[in-house]
């Protein structure tokens, strides 16, 4: 328990540094980098708190696609952060600031960690679930049986989602994948 | 990235355990965490990581961008398919009771084709999506450090 309170300050602390490290950067490469070890600590801290199927899809996701496709996109535009001049950062601490404080302020009303007596642990149907998931579909793995078979639907609308998200990224930027010779020779 | 003859043998090595960590994270979905969400994902990551090393162009060979259109669309149509089959053996949409004799095993089967399904369209849209975002002609940008 007391290594899991000290694993669990360690890693945000070392979220926050690498927070406030890619604020300063103004070349984006290494910010790219740090926002990849930031979703790296965060799937730590997720499998810390037993949520390892979010932990897998943050490491893939966060740490790795994410920041390849970060790094493809400075390959079209530019790789460094333009200087802003001081009276917009102050607008834009103060938004930040402001946002942040009502974020916390909404953080107090939510349970404490680790308590018992929170709707995921009291609620009949979290009950309904556990208990009648090997009657009626017998796989150890409930998360998947609660996706996949009680919520089919909104899993389904998930995956049109995706897809269809994927369809609008073609449909914007994969025009040039027809013609890659012709384009080759107007880039270079 | 051609000539860096580390990266290239440890990424030879390394490619051929995470498919086979994502066809886990698929098929074992019942039982250890994970599903098709998560298998899609590392198996794309894969992919990628094939693509930062030997190139796009060679990626593009072992993994055609038009088959991974036509397997993004087959995803959700697996899916959506499995409901309606599960309509006409008489039962609701996506209700797996009715795909075997045994309720159990419908909803077993049910299972593991939809999280196919969802595997199958998360790795072609995201794969898809990387060809889209590195085949973009890259500007050489010399006033970058």
């Amino acid at each position: 328990m007391t290594t899991d309170i000290v694993l669990n300050i360690v890693l945000l602390s070392l979220m926050a540094i690498t927070g406030l490290a890619i604020a300063r950067l103004r070349n984006l490469f290494p910010v790219a980098m740090l926002t990849g070890l930031y979703s790296l600590l965060s799937a730590s801290l997720f499998t810390l708190l037993d949520a390892v199927d979010v932990a897998l899809t943050e490491a893939a996701v966060g740490a790795g696609v994410t920041t390849v496709l970060f790094l493809a996109t400075f390959g079209l535009t530019r790789a460094r952060e333009k200087p802003v001049a001081r009276s917009r950062t102050v607008i834009g601490l103060v938004v930040t600031v402001l946002t942040g404080a009502a974020l916390f302020y909404a953080s107090l009303d939510m349970p404490h960690f680790g308590d018992r007596n929170t709707p995921v642990q009291d609620h009949p149907l979290r009950e309904r679930y556990l208990s009648t998931v090997n009657e009626e579909i017998d796989v150890p793995n409930t998360v998947t049986a609660v996706l996949g078979s009680y919520r089919g639907y909104d899993t389904l609308g998930e995956v049109t989602v995706i897809l269809t998200a994927g369809i609008g990224v073609l449909m914007l930027l994969g025009v040039a994948w027809r013609r890659p010779d012709k384009r080759k020779e107007s880039d270079r | 990235m051609r000539e860096h003859t580390v990266l290239r043998v440890i990424t030879k090595l390394l490619i051929a355990p995470i498919i086979i960590f994502a066809l886990y994270v698929q098929f074992h979905g019942d039982y250890s965490p994970g599903g098709g969400f998560q298998a899609g994902v590392v198996f794309a990551a894969a992919i990628i990581l094939y693509a930062l090393i030997f190139g796009l162009a060679e990626a593009r060979r072992a993994v055609s961008p038009d088959v991974l259109r036509i397997t993004a669309a087959l995803g959700v149509l697996l899916f959506a398919g499995t409901g309606v089959y599960a309509m006409l053996e008489g039962g609701n949409f996506l209700d797996y009771d009715y795909l075997a004799h045994d309720a159990i095993h419908g909803q077993q089967y049910g299972l593991l084709l939809v999280e196919f399904g969802v595997g199958l369209t998360v790795v072609s849209t995201i794969t898809s999506i990387f060809y889209v975002f590195a085949g973009r002609g890259r500007r050489t940008n010399e006033h970058e450090t």
